[in-house]
This record gives C-alpha cells, sequence and structure tokens, in this order.
C-alpha cells in the first residue's frame, strides 16, 4: 500500500470520497439506531405500557388498551401532592445553584488569574470523581442530630427531611451548573465589557445589561440539568431525606414493591411533562438558540 | 405427578397451621422433581444478604465454597434488598433458586415462577423444627414449596437511655407515639401494615382483625389512620439494616420496629446501647424458605444446595451469621455459642407461635376466612398513601 502510493501519486478516489451520502449514512447510522431505536423506543414503549393493565391475580401485564392508569393519577390526590413537592425541590435546586453558580462563574473567567481559573476548575470538578452514594452518605453525617454542623452551629441542624434534600441535591448538581455557566462569562468578549464601563456603566449595571444577557443561555442549560436531574432522583431522599417522598420514589415503588409496570409509566409521564413544558418555557426566552 | 397432586391434596387436611375446610385456590402446576441426579455445575441464587457468605466479607465465614467443592456446583450469589427486589429477579427466570420471605413466597408460587419441591429428596428435611413446616406462607393445600432455612421475630427496640420507662406495648410507637416525636422509626414496606393491624388486634377489638394479613377494606383503612398517625412522629423510616443501625447510633431513631441482628451490632459497636423487647401484642417476624425456581437450569444443584444448607453446621454458621433461629433443630447443637439458640427461641414452639410470619395478603385471605380481603397491591397502594 504504502509502495502504491510512492509509485502512483494521483491515485483513484475511493468510493466514500465521491459519495458524500453514503459516508453520511455510514457516519450517522449507529449514533441514529441508537438515539431512534434504543432511546426513543424505548421511551415509546413506556409511554404505550402507560395504557396497558395489570392482572391481579398473577401479575402479569395485561396488553388491553385502559385510561384508568392515567385517571388514577387525578382522582388521586396523593399524585399531585407528591409532584408538586417534586417540582418545588427541583425549581429549589435550581435556583440554589443558579444563584451559587452566577458569581462563581464570574469570579472564575474574569477575575482569577490563570493558574487560580485552573485550580477553582479543578476544585469545582473533583466531587465528580467520588460516587453519588458517598457524597450523599457524606451529607447525612454531616446533617445528623449530632453530626458536625449541630455541632459547630450548637444544635442548629435541618436534620433529615425537605430541607436535606434540597440541600444534597444542590451539592450534587452544582457542578453542571457551574460549567456552563463559566464557559457562558467566557465566551462574554473583554471589550464588550471595557466598552460597558467606557460608556460610564458601574461594574453592577455592567453584569446586569451586558454579562447577564449573554450567560442567561448558558444559566438556562445548566438549569436543565439541575431540573431534571432532581425530577428523577430517588436515591439522596432516600438517605437525608427523612419520610419524605418524592415522585420518583413512588414510581419506584410502583415499578418494584407493586410490580405495577403500566402504573409506574403513567406516573412517569408526569415529569416528562415537567421536563418538556420546562424546555418550551426555556425556548420562548430564546435560551436554547445559542446552546 | 397426578400421584404428587393426589398426595398434595389429601396433606392438606391435615397441615398444622392449613384452616381445615377451606381449600386455597390451586396455583399453576409446576414439575416436581422425582430424583436428584448429579450436579450441573453451576447453581444461581437469589439471597439475602449473609445468607451466601464465600468468605469476602470475613476469612471465617465460608459455607459457600466447602459447597463448591463437595458437590461441584459453583455457585453465583446475588443479593436481594427486599422480597419486591427478590420477586423481580426471580420473574427473570435466570435463576436457580431463591431465599424467598413470607411476604414474597406465595407471591412466587401464584405467577407459577417456583416449583414444589420433594421434600424426600432433601434428607436434612426431617429434622427440621415441625411449626415450619406446611405454614401458609411456604405451602398450597400441604404441598411445600421449600425447604425452611430459618426465622426470626420483628421486635420493639428501643435506646433505654432515653425511652423510659420500657415499652411493653407496641403503643410505644402507635397510639404514644407522639411522646418521641421525629426520632421514631418503622420500617418501609408495605408488609409494616400488618405491624398496625396486629396493634390493632388487641387495642380495637371491635375491628374484629384476627390475622393481621387478612384485613378486609375496613380494616385495613383502620390501619392505614393509625400508620398516618405514626407518620407526623416518625423521624425517618428504614429498609436495609445499616440505615436503621446507624439511625440508632446517631440518635436519629431511639424507638421503632428492628431485628435482632440491628440489636446485636449496635450493642456490639457499643456507641449507644439498646435493648429490645416483644412487646404484649406478639410480634410480626420472618420465615425464610429456600425455594426452587420453575425455570432451573440445574435443578440438581439447586436439591443439594437445600439439603446442604439445612444441615446441622450450615445451619448453624448461617443463623449465628445472619442473627435468626435456625429452623434446623440439629444445628442447636453446632453453635458455636452454646446459648445461641436458648437465645433465639429457636426450638421453643410457644415462641414460634406468637409470630405472625410475614406473608403476602391476597384477596382470598390468607387465614382462609373468605375471599373478602385486601391483596398486596392494595397495600402498597395504602403505603404509598401512608408515606404522603
Amino acid at each position: 500500500m504504502a509502495a502504491d502510493q510512492g509509485l502512483a501519486p494521483t491515485r483513484s478516489p475511493s468510493y466514500l470520497s465521491t459519495r458524500p451520502r453514503a459516508r453520511l449514512a455510514l457516519l450517522l447510522s449507529v449514533p441514529l439506531l441508537w438515539l431512534v431505536v434504543m432511546y426513543l423506543g424505548s421511551i415509546a414503549v413506556m409511554l404505550v405500557s402507560a395504557f396497558w393493565m395489570v392482572d391481579d391475580f398473577t401479575g402479569a401485564v395485561v396488553q388491553t388498551f385502559t385510561l384508568d392508569n392515567i385517571v388514577r393519577l387525578f382522582a388521586d390526590p396523593l399524585y399531585g401532592t407528591v409532584a408538586l413537592r417534586t417540582i418545588l425541590v427541583a425549581a429549589g435546586v435550581t435556583l440554589i445553584d443558579v444563584v451559587i453558580a452566577v458569581p462563581m462563574a464570574l469570579f472564575m473567567s474574569k477575575v482569577a488569574s490563570p493558574r487560580a481559573r485552573v485550580a477553582l476548575l479543578v476544585a469545582v470538578t473533583t466531587p465528580l470523581w467520588a460516587s453519588y452514594l458517598v457524597k450523599a452518605y457524606a451529607w447525612r453525617v454531616v446533617l445528623a442530630p449530632n453530626g458536625p454542623l449541630a455541632f459547630v452551629t450548637g444544635g442548629h441542624t435541618p436534620g433529615y427531611g425537605l430541607t436535606a434534600t434540597v440541600i444534597t441535591l444542590a451539592y450534587l448538581w452544582l457542578p453542571y451548573m457551574i460549567i456552563p455557566v463559566y464557559a457562558g462569562f467566557d465566551r462574554v468578549s473583554d471589550s464588550l465589557v471595557e466598552a460597558s464601563f467606557d460608556l460610564g456603566a458601574n461594574a453592577w449595571r455592567t453584569i446586569r445589561s451586558v454579562a447577564l444577557p449573554l450567560v442567561f443561555p448558558a444559566i438556562a442549560a445548566g438549569s436543565i440539568f439541575t431540573f431534571s436531574l432532581t425530577l428523577g432522583d430517588y436515591i439522596a431522599v432516600g438517605i437525608v431525606g427523612g419520610k419524605t417522598q418524592l415522585l420518583a420514589n413512588v414510581i419506584y415503588g410502583q415499578l418494584v414493591t407493586a410490580n405495577n409496570q403500566p402504573f409506574a409509566a403513567a406516573l412517569s409521564l408526569i415529569p416528562l411533562a415537567a421536563i418538556v413544558l420546562y424546555l418550551f418555557s426555556m425556548r420562548r426566552t430564546g435560551a436554547l438558540e445559542n446552546v | 405427578m397426578a400421584v404428587v397432586l393426589a398426595t398434595a391434596l389429601a396433606l392438606s387436611g391435615c397441615s398444622p397451621n392449613g384452616t381445615p375446610g377451606t381449600k386455597q385456590s390451586a396455583p399453576p402446576k409446576e414439575t416436581m422433581a422425582s430424583s436428584v441426579g448429579s450436579g450441573e455445575g453451576q447453581l444461581n441464587l437469589i439471597a439475602w444478604a449473609g445468607y451466601a457468605e464465600d468468605g469476602s466479607n470475613d476469612k471465617t465465614v465460608d459455607w459457600v465454597h466447602p459447597f463448591e467443592t463437595q458437590t461441584g456446583c459453583t455457585v453465583h450469589t446475588t443479593y436481594g434488598a427486599t422480597s419486591d427486589d427478590m420477586v423481580q429477579l426471580m420473574r427473570t427466570g435466570q435463576y436457580d433458586g431463591v431465599s424467598a420471605s413470607g411476604d414474597a413466597t406465595l407471591r412466587l408460587i401464584y405467577a407459577g415462577d417456583v416449583a414444589p419441591v420433594n421434600t424426600q429428596l432433601v434428607p436434612n428435611y426431617t429434622s427440621i423444627s415441625s411449626f415450619l413446616k406446611k405454614g401458609n406462607w411456604n405451602s398450597v393445600n400441604g404441598q411445600m414449596y421449600g425447604i425452611p432455612h430459618g426465622w426470626g421475630a420483628n421486635l420493639l427496640m428501643y435506646t433505654p437511655s432515653t425511652v423510659s420507662p420500657a415499652p411493653t406495648s407496641w403503643s410505644a410507637v402507635f397510639d404514644d407515639a407522639s411522646k418521641y416525636a421525629g426520632k421514631v422509626t418503622a420500617y418501609d414496606s408495605p408488609i409494616y401494615i400488618a405491624d398496625a393491624a396486629l396493634y390493632l388486634k388487641s387495642s380495637d377489638p371491635s375491628l374484629g382483625i384476627t390475622d393481621p394479613y387478612s384485613l378486609t377494606t375496613k380494616q385495613l383503612a383502620a390501619a392505614v389512620t393509625l400508620l398516618k398517625k405514626q407518620n407526623a412522629s416518625v423521624g425517618e423510616y428504614w429498609s436495609d439494616y445499616t440505615k436503621a443501625v446507624q439511625a440508632f447510633e446517631s440518635g436519629t431513631s431511639v424507638v421503632g420496629t428492628t431485628w435482632q441482628v440491628i440489636a446485636n451490632l449496635i450493642n456490639s459497636d457499643a456507641k449507644v446501647k439498646v435493648e429490645t423487647v416483644v412487646p404484649k401484642e406478639g410480634v410480626t417476624g420472618w420465615s425464610d424458605t429456600w425455594m426452587i425456581s420453575s425455570k432451573s437450569k440445574h435443578p440438581n444443584c439447586m436439591y443439594k444446595w437445600m439439603d446442604y444448607i439445612t444441615s446441622a453446621s450450615v445451619n448453624a454458621q448461617v443463623a449465628e451469621w445472619f442473627g435468626e433461629a435456625p429452623a434446623q433443630t440439629l444445628a442447636c447443637a453446632k453453635t458455636s455459642d452454646p446459648n445461641f439458640c436458648a437465645d433465639y427461641h429457636a426450638t421453643d414452639e410457644a415462641y414460634a407461635a406468637k409470630i405472625h410470619y410475614w406473608t403476602t395478603p391476597t384477596k382470598q385471605c390468607v387465614d382462609g376466612k373468605g375471599d373478602n380481603c385486601t391483596s398486596y397491591t392494595d397495600w402498597v397502594n395504602a403505603w404509598q398513601q401512608i408515606r404522603g
């Protein structure tokens, strides 16, 4: 082959280089297969199974169309209550992460020295190397009635419950907010900031009117992570949530404990709908166009 | 097969725990083994943590390797976290056997996931405590669906430094739970509803509860009301025993339901001291049974395992490691602690009779009193309501 190339500098074009469609098909077929068949396919199966039912006696899924599962979602106030609680927790976690991540990312990209910037990036991403469970259990220890937090504050600790869940999840998902927001601030050109100062704006006005509108898409991108990850979490709440349960716990209970896969599928339409609505509202603000 | 069924039906009349006269509905017909040949070389088990130790947790605790050497069956163990987990795993049909608790057994039997067991092929079965044989959680119409392995009670545990006077009744976690509001714990499973039902059986006789697993809609509603009231005082629920240990050691929980092994672990850590008591209303409990899958690819190895695990010395090892009463009566002579069986009341039939073993609630009442009972699905939904 190597000898061929040496002797024939004008080698004939290969099959793929003259057929861009074939090249594209080869390139995309595997990822597309995965996306459509495995990824969307499994969601489709789930959506369909929400309209099936379970035979009470044998526990087997019966593939007969019924709206019972959907009716039950609305008829029983329990599911509405838990769904609302879950969405509020997701919103709370997102808000906390935004409040922490924006100043942090601003400092990292605009104020810190290059060396400090690398150190901070490492510090932000290091927790991602540790296992989810280890971090959740660490918070369980921190928040214990006689744990370190109670010791430092003289007995003031939120204990296990919703507050502890929000704190733990906000901690767990923080890197997913900081990284996109940092990238967003990084893309805001320094010349824009300087121009703003030259036109007489102070630092606060510059951040509010120049930087924040430009990083808003990044914040939105981060919030999609924090929001959707919280909607699906059921482990952290089991560790630090005390007696509270979130939507994913109810889904897990129906799927594993009750062996009622159709109703579990119907329940998972709630977070799916919440995420779709959230994405649409983000799109309306124009946040998704620049991500 | 016909002979087996005929025998099974004939035996149903004289089963000690079954109710004579009422027949349980027949489960799907699964073939029962008639002989045990040589091992197939592999064995896939689903077990509670601690039931199939191979020395990886503690070098001295190993009864899997001797079994492998003895029979040539290589054991692959999958641990089930809960009974529900185990039922799910068994449904895949990829396992040969399971150490099922009574809240899983009937579900497995009626779904056709497990096969009846020919107890004549398990020599060690003869010396198993008689009160564990042909219970309504491990047999149907007198046909055994597994080999009893060990049992224990769900006790009331408390931290005496905080909880005084010492409780003698389950009212400590129900009607009087508000006394320790925020520090009460309960088992996070629908089957815990039976504990509330057991308490109501004596505290509110007008409800007419006779068996905590056979509840009518009205009785279930009363239990749910009680548990919702308890929920206000609960700090957290536990489902895995390590969380229960940690909760008591950190003071998050001071009173609640427990297993003997949890109390042993806490007292051996010695960070806090706990006491356990059998409250006057009686207790619920578990009785585990090794069952064979109806789709088992290695039935000979599974039969060998069922016989091996209930042999005197192995059953003694498991019982001591796990902290439960061994099913094998001869195991009591083999325990390293001579008082072990006495501590766990292993051969005490009167004590065992006070335990209401976990049983899967079914629409056809498990105590044989009719067919207007609430099913496990109703219990799961009720439990989600209680958790709120």
